[in-house]
């Protein structure tokens, strides 16, 4: 069997990021999926972080991480106020249709 | 005392020209009029100490430049001579403050008016009561801005705002020597005051300067500059062409500034630097000879002239030159006692004029006048007072001034003198002619005005009239009062050291048939004008149809504007649209402020192009840039 170590911890973890990223850029149909995608990108994070505590013996890392899930939470929070209002006053949450910033 | 003459006319421009609307026109009228005529008893009162205690003084107001050795004030200096324009200033600009009451009667801005009218009234003052030429420059500014200010005065007239930028351009020309004349006083005597440059020009008389490339005389190269400046302001042949166009501005502005004071500047001018032109024959042949010039050209133009004032506008050019000649033979105070007289007959008849206008409704064409002296009988008085004065009738004041300047004239002899006293009897002869065919034209023969009825024409009202008499007063006594004074045998104790005479006045008389010959013309001439102007007009229409290119020269103006016109004007106005079009246009402002707009345009373009309000893209850009820094941070 093999003995897993650092370096699958960290290919998962990079995995998840490319998964968070490629995510955001194609997904074309809901906002709410980019807020998931960000989602991915700080849990692949939190992997790398609790990893590297794991593995340095150190316990700042997982310390870090709880600060990075709270940060999480009140953003999935704040992000998904932002879709409600928005979809209140629009009607739809369709990313193609979201582009008022248009110059 | 003296710095209330100075100083009343200008707070009464003050108040009326910035607290106007609030005071109301009424008040500001008896204001203006009011302060300048206080300070015209108190030039009068100056004047009387003057004239019997041989009063002088220098009252310094402030110093007004001082540097190193350079020290200009501003000052009031009384003496014999400015005595007489502070007079001849201060009445005629109060006589004509009451009169612009009633002539701009029907004008929404009289406060404007009357504030012009003081102020220039003070720059004037500023002007004769100089004691430097800075001074004298700046009063002599002031009145050129007054003047293009009143000339402009109906600003909404395309062809007043075209002769007010006329008289100030052609102005420039001049002033420009002055200026010029101003610098190489203080650069040869270290000093711009009248006394001391006047008691340093006998030990100049020997250096020379080289401009142009040619060789002169400083005293006469700046005698000359001096000169050319007025010739601007007097209306001198090569400069005159302001003068005639001026006659756009309202009837009082013109009777005030273009005949009575501003005009005469230039001969004031001359005449208090004759310490300096004492010394300089050529410069006084110069003078005598552009003199002569001008009151032949001036009054043959006036001889065909229609419109009314521009008949008195040429008159007063021609009268001018008779003060330049005058001067150029060495006869100062003659030309200074004609300036004196000349104030009054032609303020008169540019009064008159102005309730002749007033009368037919603002109609100003001779040909469309005519048969109304029985309907405006105080204003036909006034203007055959003013026209005997003019034309120098017997014991009225121009026929001792004029005839002086004749006589003179010929006392001098040589060449100059007696080709300055046939061009001056000529003139004369000229004058009465053009001067009583305005009198005919206007009030006699036909009635043949079809706009106005001539039931309607009424004579102007008393505000107008009364002012008008007053001249009339002084056109009919001013030369016999002060004949003596000015000209007689007293006036070399009266001018005193104002006027400085190289060669001392010969007593003798000229022969008797020369001093009846001017007089004896004029009277002929009236019953002759009258015949070929009334009784028997076929005379001049054949001589007319005859001689067509004869009067189309003279209805020209000798062609003075069309030359100018041809030499100047045009080549100036292509240089400038050049300039203008090419250098300005397609250079400047495409590179410079037009350019950068439209480089900051394409830029912020292609800037908005950028923002496609799509949120994956700007999540995408916030990664590359947020990899780029990182990238950065690690690697460095």
């Amino acid at each position: 069997m093999i003995e897993i170590g650092l370096g699958h911890y960290l290919t998962l973890a990079a995995v998840i990021f490319t998964i968070g990223i490629v995510g955001v850029f194609l997904n074309r149909k809901n906002v709410i999926i980019i807020l998931m995608s960000i989602e991915l990108i700080l849990l692949a994070v939190n992997i790398n972080l609790v990893s590297f505590s794991v593995y340095l013996q150190d316990l700042t890392g997982q310390v870090f991480a709880m600060f990075i899930l709270t940060v999480a939470a009140a953003e999935a929070a704040v992000g998904l106020a932002i879709i409600v209002i928005y979809y209140k006053s629009k009607g739809s949450i369709d990313v193609e249709e979201i582009s008022s910033l248009k110059g | 005392m003296e710095y209330a003459i100075i100083l009343f006319p200008l707070m009464g421009s003050i108040i009326s020209g910035f607290f106007g609307k609030k005071l109301g026109s009424k008040f500001c009228q008896l204001l203006t009029s009011s302060f300048v005529s206080a300070s015209a008893i108190l030039s009068l009162y100056i004047f009387y100490k003057v004239f019997l205690q041989d009063y002088s003084s220098n009252n310094l107001i402030f110093n007004w430049i001082s540097s190193g050795n350079f020290y200009v004030n501003w000052s009031i200096y009384i003496d014999p001579l400015t005595s007489v324009m502070l007079v001849v200033v201060s009445l005629i600009s109060s006589v004509i403050h009451f009169y612009s009451i009633g002539y701009m009667s029907h004008d929404p801005h009289k406060t404007r008016f009357m504030s012009y009218l003081s102020l220039f009234t003070f720059a004037m003052l500023t002007l004769v009561t100089a004691d430097n030429f800075l001074q004298l420059y700046f009063g002599w500014e002031g009145v050129g801005l007054c003047s293009y200010l009143l000339i402009g005065f109906w600003f909404k007239k395309p062809s007043a705002n075209a002769a007010a930028i006329k008289a100030f351009v052609v102005n420039r020309v001049g002033d420009f020597g002055l200026a010029i004349g101003i610098f190489l006083i203080f650069f040869f005597y270290g000093t711009v005051n009248f006394g001391e440059v006047f008691q340093q020009t006998p030990l100049m008389i020997k250096e020379k300067i080289i401009f142009l490339g040619f060789e002169f005389n400083i005293i006469t190269l700046i005698c000359l500059l001096l000169f050319l400046g007025a010739m601007g302001k007097s209306a001198q042949i090569l400069l005159h062409t302001w003068l005639p166009d001026a006659m756009e501005g309202p009837t009082p502005v013109s009777a005030l500034i273009h005949a009575a004071t501003m005009v005469t500047a230039g001969v004031f001018l001359v005449v208090r630097c004759s310490p300096i032109f004492e010394y300089s024959q050529v410069a006084l042949n110069v003078v005598a000879i552009v003199g002569m010039i001008t009151a032949f050209f001036a009054a043959t133009v006036a001889l065909v002239q229609n419109d009314i004032k521009k008949i008195i506008a040429y008159s007063t050019c021609s009268q001018l030159g008779y003060m330049f000649f005058a001067v150029g033979v060495g006869a100062y105070h003659v030309a200074i006692f004609h300036l004196f007289t000349h104030a009054f007959f032609k303020a008169l008849l540019f009064l008159g004029s102005g309730c002749v206008i007033h009368s037919f409704k603002e109609e100003q064409d001779i040909r469309l006048m005519g048969g109304v002296w029985k309907k405006i009988p105080y204003t036909y008085a006034l203007m055959i007072i003013g026209t005997l004065a003019l034309t120098g009738f017997p014991f009225l004041s121009g026929y001792y001034s004029k005839d002086a300047i004749i006589e003179f004239t010929y006392l001098k002899g040589g060449y100059i003198g007696y080709s300055a006293a046939i061009v001056g009897i000529f003139t004369a002869l000229l004058t009465a002619i053009y001067s009583w065919r305005l009198i005919f034209k206007t009030f006699h023969g036909k009635y043949n005005n079809k706009i106005n009825n001539i039931s309607k024409i009424q004579e102007s009202p008393l505000i107008m009239l009364l002012p008008t008499c007053l001249l009339a007063l002084g056109a009919v006594f001013a030369g016999i009062f002060f004949k003596d004074t000015f000209i007689g045998n007293a006036s070399t104790q009266f001018w005193s050291n104002s006027i400085l005479f190289l060669q001392t006045a010969q007593d003798n008389h000229p022969p008797f048939w020369f001093i009846i010959i001017t007089p004896l013309l004029v009277i002929i001439i009236i019953p002759v004008s009258f015949y070929l102007f009334i009784k028997n007009e076929k005379i001049l229409r054949n001589f007319v149809s005859k001689n067509n290119k004869l009067y189309n020269f003279l209805i020209n103006k000798w062609y003075f504007d069309e030359l100018y016109n041809f030499i100047f004007i045009k080549p100036i106005k292509k240089i400038g649209l050049y300039f203008w079009k090419k250098g300005d246009i397609n250079t400047i402002d495409r590179y410079g402020p037009d350019g950068l707009s439209r480089l900051i345009k394409i830029i912020s373009n292609k800037a908005v192009s950028f923002q496609s309000g799509y949120l994956y893209h700007y999540a995408f850009v916030m990664l590359i840039g947020f990899s780029i820094l990182l990238t950065y941070f690690i690697l460095y």
